[in-house]
């Protein structure tokens, strides 16, 4: 079933193939961007509650969503590494964590940001904020336990855990909302029913979205590239390739 | 698939649900404390299937919509009066400070303070919680008749306008 994937696995061909994608990735995620951000920010009308100070909605939405998708894509590379035991998909968590945690991170400064006017608060110790605080130990963790181990495939072994078990708090973070009272609102899109957002405010912010996600792509693609030819400096292949 | 895969993906999935039915345990154990604040109603009629109630002198937060009319401040200071709600009795919070902005009658609201009566609370602190929903001013008003007031224009009565409501509202306790 997965056969076609196969020729993945070898990391020569996975740095080609990155290679090849990495430009219009990079293209549309800067394109999109800037189209969603600066439509947004600048010329969505102001909201009848909250005033202009909703606008940040326009980046913590989309940072916090794909944090948790950054999580997501980062776990299925971990059990891909620890089932099939192949080196590029544990390069591939490596590569996905700093990225989602500096996502974490940017998705709860602007909440912050934003709690702070709206709420009287920077922070408030309620369930969405705190699982998404573990999101961003988590992606910590496994950066730390990676370098933890003098044996390098153990370091590998116990980060890629890691970030397999912490699968169980995405769930815990997509309903803190309903599962609990919070201070924090309710899922305005990511829910089955018509999003409660207005289109003109809602259509930025899908872009925003999709840009987030693109930029997140395309970023995995150069740290892949990266720490591909960083292991991989003794092959033959890399020596070739930098002309040594 | 190769035997010696098919093991580790087994010990996998099995460490994997034995670590999330142990967080769900915990999760379930813990629900109570989980939640941010008490409504008004588990306040008063108790909370979970012993109806548990908090005692009078406990910190707790609480969390309900203030009711329209129940709001009335004194005019030396800071020191404001309301009612909370969410369906069934209500609740009196005194809170003595700067409001937040989205602060108005109808919003919902979450308030930290000491429990001075079964009913009354001595908030020190007072946050705002706004819903999910967002939409320009004249959508709103087309479709929830809500106008918005910017903070700076609010009016909320004092001692003397305050009465006028008293038809529909219980009377603000006297003092201010």
């Amino acid at each position: 079933m997965f056969k076609w994937l196969d020729p993945y696995a070898k990391s020569e061909t996975l740095y080609h193939f990155c290679g090849k994608l990495l430009p219009y990735l990079m293209v549309s995620a800067l394109a999109l961007l800037l189209l969603g951000n600066i439509w947004g920010l600048a010329f969505t009308p102001a909201d009848y509650q909250q005033g202009d100070s909703y606008r940040i909605i326009h980046i913590h939405v989309p940072s916090a969503i794909m944090s948790m998708g950054a999580y997501a894509a980062m776990a299925s590379a971990a059990f891909v590494a620890l089932v099939w035991q192949i080196k590029v998909a544990h390069w591939a968590v490596l590569a996905i964590a700093p990225i989602g945690a500096t996502y974490t991170a940017i998705a709860l400064i602007t909440g912050m940001a934003w709690g702070k006017p709206m709420w009287g608060a920077w922070w408030v110790w309620d369930a969405r904020l705190t699982s998404e605080l573990i999101l961003l130990f988590l992606y910590l963790g496994v950066i730390a336990l990676n370098g933890a181990f003098s044996d390098r495939q153990v370091g590998a072994k116990v980060s890629s855990l890691l970030a397999l078990i912490g699968v169980i708090n995405l769930p815990i973070i997509h309903f803190s909302v309903e599962w609990w009272n919070t201070l924090h609102q309710g899922a305005t899109i990511t829910k089955f029913a018509r999003p409660s957002i207005d289109p003109s405010m809602l259509w930025p912010l899908l872009i925003s979205i999709l840009a987030f996600a693109v930029l997140l792509m395309a970023l995995t693609c150069l740290r892949l590239r990266t720490a591909i030819l960083v292991n991989e400096q003794h092959r033959p292949w890399v020596r070739k390739l930098v002309g040594g | 698939m190769q035997p010696r895969r098919k093991k580790r993906l087994l010990s996998i999935l099995l460490i994997i649900s034995l670590i999330a039915g142990a967080i769900g345990a915990m999760l379930y154990a813990l629900q109570q404390n989980i939640d941010l604040f008490y409504t008004p109603t588990q306040l008063v009629e108790g909370l979970g299937k012993d109806k548990v109630k908090p005692v009078v002198g406990q910190r707790l937060r609480i969390g309900g919509m203030v009711v329209p009319g129940s709001v009335s401040r004194d005019v030396q200071s800071l020191k404001v009066r309301f009612q909370l709600v969410d369906t069934g009795p209500t609740v009196w919070v005194e809170y003595n400070g700067i409001l937040p902005d989205l602060f108005r009658e109808g919003q919902g609201i979450v308030a930290q303070g000491t429990l001075v009566a079964p009913d009354e609370i001595q908030a020190s602190e007072v946050l705002a919680k706004h819903d999910e929903e967002y939409m320009p001013s004249e959508v709103a008003e087309a479709m929830k008749g809500i106008r918005h007031v910017p903070p700076s224009q609010a009016t909320f009565p004092t001692v003397g306008e305050a009465s006028d409501n008293t038809d529909e509202q219980p009377a603000p306790k006297p003092g201010y």
